[in-house]
């Protein structure tokens, strides 16, 4: 392979401006990447070959005229298969989308093409998103590239697996109840969530439409936050999309941090967390001391209720947001329904996975008469009391931290029999979005097996420049970021 | 506690077809998670009024001007069934 494909879309950059290798020439070397590995990771759904080089060929004609580059022109990336990019198949990784081609472009994929990112190919996913090991996928399940045998986490599990192994080195995902930051922990690399309202979620498959909010993968943190920044934006067309201006959030990484406060998670923290993940967490806290913080211990009295908030909030919009799939305008149809009704009940059975119909089946019984006070209503007061509790915390602290999760990757098929036990493993990540908080996750070492661990980062609504800031700062006090999954 | 009839009921909701099979899984499946969601109940919420977004919107308004960024024919180009133009479906009985 070539050996820049292993550098970060920094130096990419660099070699690209530097003319020591065209655009074209890094997006086939990705690609090479990707026929080489695809068997044993299946990361993609789809490649968008000729969108790629096209976009490539731009960069090349730019830098022959001597123009300025604009943030990551000429990087491959991914695009999670739940965003629409004209021309290519976006199927969210369910049978009811396998031949649905994009009429029209989500917005934050007009803003990669603006900036001449080339978009490689569509990433596999758990089926619209629902899930925390990519086994939800109706296609190809994807390998994490430190251990064939382990789940890469989910829902983004094909995004953070390309960009683990080198097959791009950016990506997008998508993030309703850690499913950016989860797999970034998985695999080894950097994941963030943005504030909620900061990405337009115009043109993303909408799962929880409250909680969803597109974000970047990347290999670094600067990356990272380059990439959040060619992204981030209003857009008329989703009028959640917060109208406010788009910072560099790069300028943000060097502040100095001394004297900040830092908040340590209580309740993740001990019980629960395998003593591997509590090491790198003492390394974490330890490396905050030397970079001159105040470490404080913080308690969320509710973050156990999180996961079941979450689980009647996110399964209740989904119930009405996947109401759209009925076989009439797009995607799948039954042969040969006998009637309406038929048309809709069996295209639906036929076409959605097991942990989609699931999710349906619990949101619309938590909507339904006589059980929604009890269930949706009781879900948002305690939505209320989380969102407080975080407010009162970030009173007397900068950031908080926890780990993204309390263990590694499991074993493909250790979980996937058992629905509760698969939720639980999002008990760190899921109360960040129930509050529309931008959260990281960053490595932050290996376990005795040699998987990644993730360090995750909260910060107050639209503090990412301070995000990115204390993520910056951690990464390059440690050397974890440069070790690579050697495959 | 959720019952197979729940189950045949909110799967009529949901417009899903299940089988026997899939309505005893869901019924303990849907029944476990339920029971684990109670622990909300240990917390006295009668005076917090519910939250249903994160961030302050008001009501986002705009201009009423029509626009067609996306041709007919790229729409109805994924249609399962289309005549004349229109979408197809069978008869309601």
């Amino acid at each position: 392979m070539n050996e820049l494909l292993r550098k970060t879309a920094a130096e990419q950059s660099k070699a690209l401006k530097n003319k020591e290798i065209s655009a074209v020439e890094l997006t086939n070397a990705a690609f090479e990447r990707i026929d080489s590995l695809e068997d044993k990771i299946g990361a993609f759904n789809s490649l968008t070959k000729e969108t790629a080089l096209q976009t490539a060929k731009k960069v090349d004609e730019m830098i022959a005229s001597g123009e300025d580059l604009p943030l990551l022109a000429g990087i491959p990336l991914v695009l999670k298969d739940n965003m629409n990019l004209v021309g290519s198949k976006t199927t969210a990784s369910s049978k009811i989308l396998e031949n649905f081609v994009s009429p029209f472009n989500a917005t934050v994929t007009e803003k990669l093409l603006n900036n001449l990112v080339p978009i490689v190919g569509k990433a596999n996913l758990d089926e619209f998103a629902m899930g925390s090991s990519n086994e939800n996928s109706a296609f190809n399940k994807v390998h994490n590239p430190w251990n064939l045998n382990k789940v890469p986490g989910g829902s983004s599990g094909g995004s953070a697996a390309s960009v683990s192994s080198c097959e791009a080195t950016l990506a997008l995902g998508s993030d309703t109840g850690g499913s950016i930051r989860l797999p970034a922990s998985f695999c080894g690399i950097v994941g963030m969530k943005p504030t909620y309202g900061r990405v337009s979620r115009y043109g993303l498959i909408a799962f929880a439409s409250s909680l969803d909010q597109i974000g970047p993968f990347a290999r670094s943190v600067e990356d990272a936050a380059n990439l959040l920044e060619v992204i981030s934006g209003h857009d008329p067309k989703d009028s959640t999309s917060l109208n406010l201006p788009v910072e560099h959030y790069s300028e943000f990484l060097n502040n100095d941090i001394r004297g900040k406060k830092v908040g340590v998670i209580k309740e993740l923290l001990g019980e629960g967390i395998t003593p591997d993940v509590q090491k790198a967490m003492d390394n974490a806290i330890e490396t905050y001391k030397k970079l001159g913080c105040e470490i404080k211990e913080i308690s969320l009295k509710n973050l156990k209720y999180s996961i079941g908030i979450y689980y009647i909030l996110a399964t209740a919009e989904c119930s009405s947001n996947l109401a759209r799939f009925d076989g009439v305008r797009y995607g799948y149809r039954t042969p040969n329904p006998q009637n309406l009704m038929e048309m809709y009940t069996k295209t639906r059975a036929e076409g959605f996975g097991p942990e989609v119909k699931r999710r349906i089946m619990l949101g619309t019984y938590a909507l339904s008469a006589g059980y929604y006070d009890a269930y949706y209503k009781k879900a948002q007061q305690m939505r209320a009391l989380v969102t407080q509790e975080f407010n009162e915390a970030f009173k007397e602290v900068d950031v908080l931290i926890s780990p993204t999760c309390p263990n590694t990757a499991f074993d493909l098929g250790a979980k996937s029999s058992d629905p509760l036990a698969m939720y639980l493993t999002d008990i760190a990540t899921i109360s960040c979005n129930l509050a529309g908080l931008p959260g990281i996750s960053v490595p932050a070492g290996f376990d005795s097996d040699g998987m990644p661990i993730g360090l995750q980062i909260l910060a107050p609504q639209l503090q990412e420049g301070r995000l990115f800031n204390f993520a910056y700062q951690f990464e390059q006090a440690n050397d974890f970021y440069t070790k690579l999954a050697n495959i | 506690m959720i019952t197979v009839k729940d189950v045949e009921h909110v799967a009529k909701l949901a417009r899903l077809e299940l089988t026997e099979e899939e309505k005893e899984l869901y019924t303990k499946q849907l029944g476990d998670v339920l029971k684990y969601v109670d622990q909300m109940n240990e917390v006295d919420t009668s005076n917090v009024k519910p939250m249903t977004q994160v961030i302050d919107f008001s009501n986002v308004m705009r201009e009423d001007v029509p626009n067609q960024e996306i041709s007919k024919e790229a729409l109805m180009a994924n249609a399962p069934e289309e005549e004349n133009g229109f979408f197809k479906v069978p008869k309601i009985n």
